[in-house]
């Protein structure tokens, strides 16, 4: 499995690449293989702003359907449309194309509360 | 908690990187490599399914017939030797005990029954045997099944057994060699496609009959096919699943299987509670299939409401690979029941439309 290095992770199985002040968020690698095929993203708080733990949206897999919670708090500002029409694009690029929104965060100190790639993977076993 | 059982394909699944996971007393794969390929895979061409966490139960005796007869709703003196049935076993209360296949041997009958209720259909029938002269057997754990199932399957079979396939009609069954492992072919299956379920007692050869079968079927890229596509494929044809769409608080009647559910061919458990759902209007609620225009699934459990009234809950709910767009099960109260009818689902405190439509989902099976 695959944890990119120079990501954020949350233990809700986030992550979140950071330039400048923006956030691009999707989930990791183990989200999507234990949630398998990914069927449909429902994406409903763009220009919302959002504090860290606020679900914004939700993720349906042909067995489950999960919640999508902020990792950091801010503002929407983007959703990936790409998502509409080919939701599988998670599954099979979760770090590239299958990026899910992105948020202007406000509060950059948030991100200290996350984990790297190495902590993540640890935490997981 | 208990170790989960392997079934005697557990290396085979382990070979093909299936995802195992916890099912009942098992550990059994539910994927694969996915559950939308395995199903279309099923779907086009032939799938192999471990399906050994079945139950079976033999009832042999002189009093057998009357017996199953007896335990059973469908008719089992309508069975020939060779012939399969679908039936129920009910409580006197018409609630079901499970859902199961009936094969007529020469001297006994097979009950295929549900893994998550073998222990319970066993006691059921040792409760229920009065003063039959019958013998019950638990067979379960001696037996190993595989399910092939897809339009390609007797293509694929027929290179791996002097069986004439061709000769075997759906629902009926005979004996004879897979890869010289001695075993009964049946010609069922629970996903709408054509194909084969095959049982046999010689547990020593199911990963060589796995790998047999999996070699055989490459020219039509045969794949393993984990409990997440069978459920998705069992659900386009409507087929129960119990637990879901059935137990102990619903009849077969509600559950739209009247056609199985023979209130002529004399007395059986349940007999009595029954007969009254048969009269005009005498059914509360009836299992319905409903589509939902977009991708939103309904899952087991959401209410089901028309005009902001409940009238029912989710039973089975998926996304449809063959459709692609969400289907399902549920019970609503009579009246509302009719194909065409717009329900609402609340799916998350979302109301979503659906459609009551006709089963089953899927038409275009191999073998409905």
């Amino acid at each position: 499995m695959n944890f990119p290095k120079g990501l954020y992770y949350s233990t809700d199985h986030e992550w979140v690449r950071m330039e400048g002040n923006i956030a691009t968020i999707g989930i990791t690698d183990f989200a999507q293989d234990e949630l398998g095929d990914i069927v449909y993203v429902d994406i409903d708080s763009v220009e919302e702003d959002l504090s860290k733990g606020d679900t914004f949206g939700i993720i349906e897999a042909v067995k489950t359907v999960s919640d999508l919670y902020c990792p950091v708090s801010g503002k929407v500002i983007e959703k990936n449309e790409l998502l509409e029409d080919t939701p599988e694009r998670i599954n099979e690029d979760p770090y590239g194309e299958g990026w899910l929104v992105k948020i202007e965060l406000s509060d950059k100190n948030e991100l200290n509360g996350l984990l790297d790639a190495e902590g993540y993977k640890n935490q997981l076993s | 908690m208990a170790k989960r059982k392997h079934t005697p394909f557990y290396e085979n699944h382990v070979a093909a990187k299936g995802k195992m996971v916890d099912f009942g007393d098992w550990k059994m794969p539910i994927q694969y490599t996915g559950i939308i390929e395995e199903h279309r895979r099923v779907r086009s061409t032939i799938g192999l399914f471990d399906v050994s966490h079945m139950g079976e139960i033999r009832i042999e005796g002189d009093d057998a017939i009357d017996f199953v007869q007896r335990l059973t709703v469908n008719d089992v003196s309508k069975l020939a030797v060779g012939q399969v049935q679908y039936s129920c076993m009910c409580y006197p209360n018409g609630g079901i005990v499970d859902d199961l296949l009936v094969y007529r041997f020469p001297c006994h009958y097979l009950l295929v029954v549900n893994a998550a209720n073998v222990d319970k259909d066993y006691q059921w029938l040792l409760d229920n045997r009065a003063d039959d002269k019958i013998e019950i057997k638990n067979i379960s754990d001696n037996i190993a099944q595989l399910a092939l199932q897809g339009p390609k399957t007797t293509d694929v079979l027929r290179n791996l057994t002097s069986i004439e396939l061709d000769k075997i009609p759906f629902y009926w069954f005979a004996r004879g060699k897979v890869c010289d492992v001695p075993m009964i072919v049946s010609r069922t299956g629970y996903t709408g496609e054509d194909g084969f379920e095959l049982y046999f007692e010689d547990l020593d050869k199911a990963g060589y009959v796995w790998d047999q079968i999996m070699q055989a079927g490459k020219k039509y890229d045969i794949q393993p096919i984990g409990l997440g596509a069978r459920d998705t494929l069992r659900l386009e044809m409507k087929y129960a699943l119990y637990g879901n769409d059935i137990d102990q608080t619903t009849t077969p009647l509600e559950a739209g299987l009247g056609w199985i559910t023979k209130m002529n061919k004399g007395d059986f458990i349940g007999r009595d509670a029954l007969l009254p759902q048969k009269k005009k209007r005498g059914l509360k609620r009836r299992l319905i299939c409903f589509e939902i225009e977009g991708k939103r699934v309904a899952r087991h459990g959401y209410p089901v409401q028309k005009e902001g009234e409940e009238i029912g809950h989710v039973c089975s709910g998926s996304f449809s690979p063959s459709l692609e767009k969400a289907i399902g099960t549920a019970y609503v109260k009579t009246g509302f029941h009719k194909s065409g009818t717009e329900i609402d689902i609340l799916i998350r405190k979302k109301i979503v439309s659906a459609k009551i439509v006709k089963p089953p989902f899927y038409k275009e099976g191999s073998h409905l």
